[in-house]
């Protein structure tokens, strides 16, 4: 990607050289400077501390959080419910994408249901699953296997549909046999939109196995939540927020780091821009 | 035309040691080291040179957009350090300099926006520098709509319309087929006619560079120094057939020929010096 | 019409059908007050929805929906045209945005409460703007970083004021990444809105599904899930549409590249 200035400086060479080594330092800088206007905002009042915890009072709850077992089991509860619901969408997901994105005819017989259940948010069957199968792991994992297997899907037809016409035929006029044309050919081709399927799922699985347990009361950092509320312990709640939002961090940058490698070879990722 | 030459009543464009070098310290390259030559008001200067000598670099550092690292750039007096206001630039990729969401008028009509002129002034201006480029019938129709030629053929109006007083182009024809290049070619003989414009063009095409211009600037390999200035002495109005059948063509021809091949060999037998980096207008 | 493509078509009709068909015989041989007939969720949605709670209740939904969405792409555009343009604001906001877009809404539910006091609209609003905000700010940040530089050379070439270059270069140049966004941004929407209202809210079709959940009616949960699902489509459905004409030179331009 280009990275010419647009903002009608010249460009210089000197000055790029001189960036790249500031990068790190200007990424704590920035963290390092947000945590401190927290820190003051709410010391000074602008948002009463009682509304706002400073940042020092809730990475404290959040360390003393950490010490306790109670806060770990509910983190692996979490992730427990996040892996089986990823795990089975993956398992449903891939396998159905690919049967249907190879076949031109699957793809379009289905592709209104498809368009018709994609978009219903997941969270709206939670009073369903409260009511029948009840408030207990298989109803959180049932969830997030339902929102993660969607995004999931689509992107692996479209990994399948995207393969280059002109290599099949190439290996088909070579006498190369249909499963070796499939995991050669095809299923290489389709590996970095399953990659970006899989990031895309594995957050809303995340987002699904927590708002269960918030809801629900599934145990898990959800449910922790959902009681700090419920007694009205404001700092737990924002500990508890940073500690969601570091799990979910991670969980991205994982799973964006296994996209950008399975994209890296991609031809879309050849197109020079410059 | 003749007449026009010899009054040294204008100097349009004055470059002097003209040197550029991108990067710094080990993987520093020199793509310029000592460029000079002028161009008189209403001149056709054609600046020709082995692949990868830094043609585009040149081009880059007299339009401003470029810094140069040393030496100066002086168009009617005024020294250039940012694209000046008299000066319009066509670039090669003309498919990439188009704003595809809008129509050729659009396109024309974008570096007139700011300028003072007055909104029906612009809409004239716009529409007789397509018709000098012949095309009228295109003008609400989409880049992409059209072929290669006329693509480029929408540049060269873009920068007609702006009426600067000089013209820059960056090797526009080297995309373009051949039968078209040959009407591209006549087509900007026309518009400097026409307009009277200064045109400094940058072509590794050797016939291209002696069918067009008063003068031919050889450059050296890198590090790039000025080789040689050719006046050409062809009669105008250039003519594809005739023009290229005289014995002075094909002299010119040759000579300008063997300098840059010249150049070739001994970039074969010195291979340490440096080759300048291929510019697209990013920086190393 | 080929065979191919008559079988084609009539399957792309025959198949929904039949899937409407098996959820109704499957609720009807179940026989569950759990999992109602379709034709009787249809019968209720189509009294609930299109006639007594419409006003009640999905027009304050949409409404928060609308609103949410508007200050979303307002403020992700505002904010990425600036931050795609300039590396030092890109490096200075990009640990924060990488930050809050990979956080869990619901996780910040109790949170908005608290902060904003209340239950009422702005809290839902704000709540569904913030989570919107970032599909569109990170697309139209990596859209304006794509722009063609040669495109960006022309205007400079040509001395194109800044602001012109904005208005009539980058934000055009960016819109089809930025429409990406906002896609996402639109079907992100209703899932927050239903998310809030179910958290706390005293209106609304995500309130409807809380209501009809503690009160064991299962019908009318049925008909707000199938509303949710219809309006989801139909959102996306409208978003297309829109979408189809203002970028229609893209696709054309594409096409062209090929």
């Amino acid at each position: 990607m280009a990275s010419t200035e647009v903002a009608g400086t010249l460009p210089a060479t000197r000055e790029r050289r001189r960036g790249r080594g500031v990068e790190p330092v200007v990424f704590v800088l920035s963290i390092l400077s947000a945590l401190v206007f927290w820190e003051l905002i709410s010391r000074t009042g602008v948002i009463s501390q009682r509304d706002l915890p400073a940042a020092s009072t809730s990475f404290n709850e959040l360390w003393s959080m950490l010490q306790t077992s109670h806060f770990w089991w509910s983190f692996a509860d979490t992730v427990r419910g996040w892996f089986l619901g990823l795990t089975i969408a993956a398992v449903l997901a891939i396998p159905i994408g690919i049967l249907l994105g190879s076949s031109e005819l699957a793809s379009s017989a289905f592709h209104i249901p498809i368009e018709f259940l994609r978009p219903i948010p997941s969270a709206a069957l939670i009073p369903v699953l409260f009511l029948t199968i009840g408030t207990n792991l298989r109803s959180e994992v049932f969830l997030a296997a339902f929102g993660a297997f969607w995004p999931l899907l689509v992107q692996t037809i479209y990994g399948v549909k995207d393969v280059d016409p002109v290599a099949l035929e190439t290996a088909r006029s070579f006498g190369v046999g249909r499963f070796e044309r499939f995991w050669r050919i095809k299923l290489p081709s389709a590996a970095p939109y399953i990659a970006t399927g899989l990031r895309i799922s594995s957050t809303v699985a995340l987002i699904l196995a927590f708002t269960a347990e918030l809801f629900m009361g599934t145990p898990g950092l959800g449910q922790l939540v959902n009681y700090a509320q419920s007694y009205g312990l404001e700092t737990q709640l924002y500990a508890l927020a940073l500690a969601t939002g570091f799990l979910g961090l991670a969980i991205h940058l994982g799973f964006s780091a296994i996209e950008k490698r399975a994209l890296r070879w991609h031809p879309s990722q050849r197109v020079v821009g410059t | 035309m003749a007449s026009r030459l010899a009054s040294l009543a204008g100097l349009m464009l004055e470059i002097t040691h003209l040197a550029k070098t991108y990067g710094e310290g080990a993987k520093a390259t020199e793509a310029l080291r000592d460029v000079s030559f002028t161009v008189e008001d209403g001149e056709f200067v054609c600046v020709v040179g082995p692949s990868g000598c830094g043609k585009t670099t040149l081009l880059k550092c007299v339009s401003g957009l470029l810094r140069p690292t040393r030496g100066d750039i002086v168009l009617r007096g005024n020294r250039v350090t940012e694209p000046p206001e008299e000066m319009a630039l066509v670039f090669q990729e003309y498919g990439r300099s188009l704003m595809p969401w809008a129509s050729v008028r659009n396109n024309v009509l974008l570096p007139l926006r700011h300028k003072p002129i007055r909104r029906d002034e612009r809409g004239q201006l716009v529409e007789e520098a397509l018709e000098s480029v012949g095309l009228t019938r295109f003008i609400d129709h989409y880049p992409w709509q059209l072929s290669g030629g006329m693509q480029q053929r929408v540049a060269i109006a873009r920068a007609l319309a702006y009426q600067p007083s000089i013209l820059l182009m960056d090797e526009p024809f080297a995309s373009v087929d051949a039968q078209t290049r040959g009407d591209l070619e006549d087509l900007v003989l026309d518009v400097r006619d026409e307009f009277g414009i200064t045109i400094l063009f940058v072509t590794h095409d050797i016939d291209e560079s002696v069918y067009l211009s008063d003068r031919i600037v050889v450059l050296a390999q890198a590090p790039t120094k000025v080789k040689e200035i050719i006046p050409v002495d062809l009669p105008s109005p250039r003519d594809q057939i005739e023009t290229r059948r005289l014995e002075t063509f094909a002299q010119l021809r040759e000579h300008v020929y063997r300098l840059i091949k010249r150049e070739k060999a001994k970039k074969q037998q010195a291979p340490e010096l440096p080759e300048p980096v291929p510019l697209s207008g990013t920086e190393v | 019409m080929s065979q191919r493509r008559a079988l084609k078509i009539g399957l792309e009709i025959a198949v929904p059908l039949a899937i409407l068909a098996a959820w109704q015989a499957y609720t009807v041989h179940l026989d569950s007050s759990k999992f109602p007939r379709l034709s009787t969720i249809l019968v209720e949605f189509r009294d609930m929805w299109l006639f007594s709670q419409f006003g009640t209740h999905v027009v304050p939904s949409l409404e928060r929906i609308g609103l949410g969405l508007a200050i979303a792409v307002v403020v992700g555009i505002g904010l990425g045209i600036p931050i795609g343009l300039s590396r030092w604001a890109r490096l200075w906001t990009m640990p924060h945005i990488e930050f809050w877009r990979a956080m869990p809404p619901p996780a910040l539910l109790p949170i908005t409460v608290i902060l904003l006091h209340s239950i009422g609209n702005t809290q839902k609003v704000a709540f569904i703007a913030f989570f919107c905000l970032f599909p569109i700010l990170l697309n139209t940040i990596d859209g304006v970083r794509s722009i063609d530089p040669t495109l960006l050379e022309t205007a400079r070439s040509y001395n194109i004021p800044q602001h012109e270059r904005i208005r009539r270069l980058v934000l055009p140049a960016a819109s089809p990444q930025i429409a990406a966004g906002m896609r996402t941004s639109v079907s992100l929407a209703v899932i927050t809105m239903v998310l809030a209202e179910y958290f706390s809210s005293t209106n609304g079709v995500g309130y409807v599904l809380l209501i009809s959940k503690n009160t064991f009616q299962f019908t009318p949960m049925w008909a707000a899930i199938v509303l949710i699902g219809v309006l989801g489509y139909v959102l996306n459905v409208l978003f297309l549409f829109a979408e189809r004409r203002v970028l229609a030179w893209h696709r054309g331009w594409r096409a062209s590249q090929a």
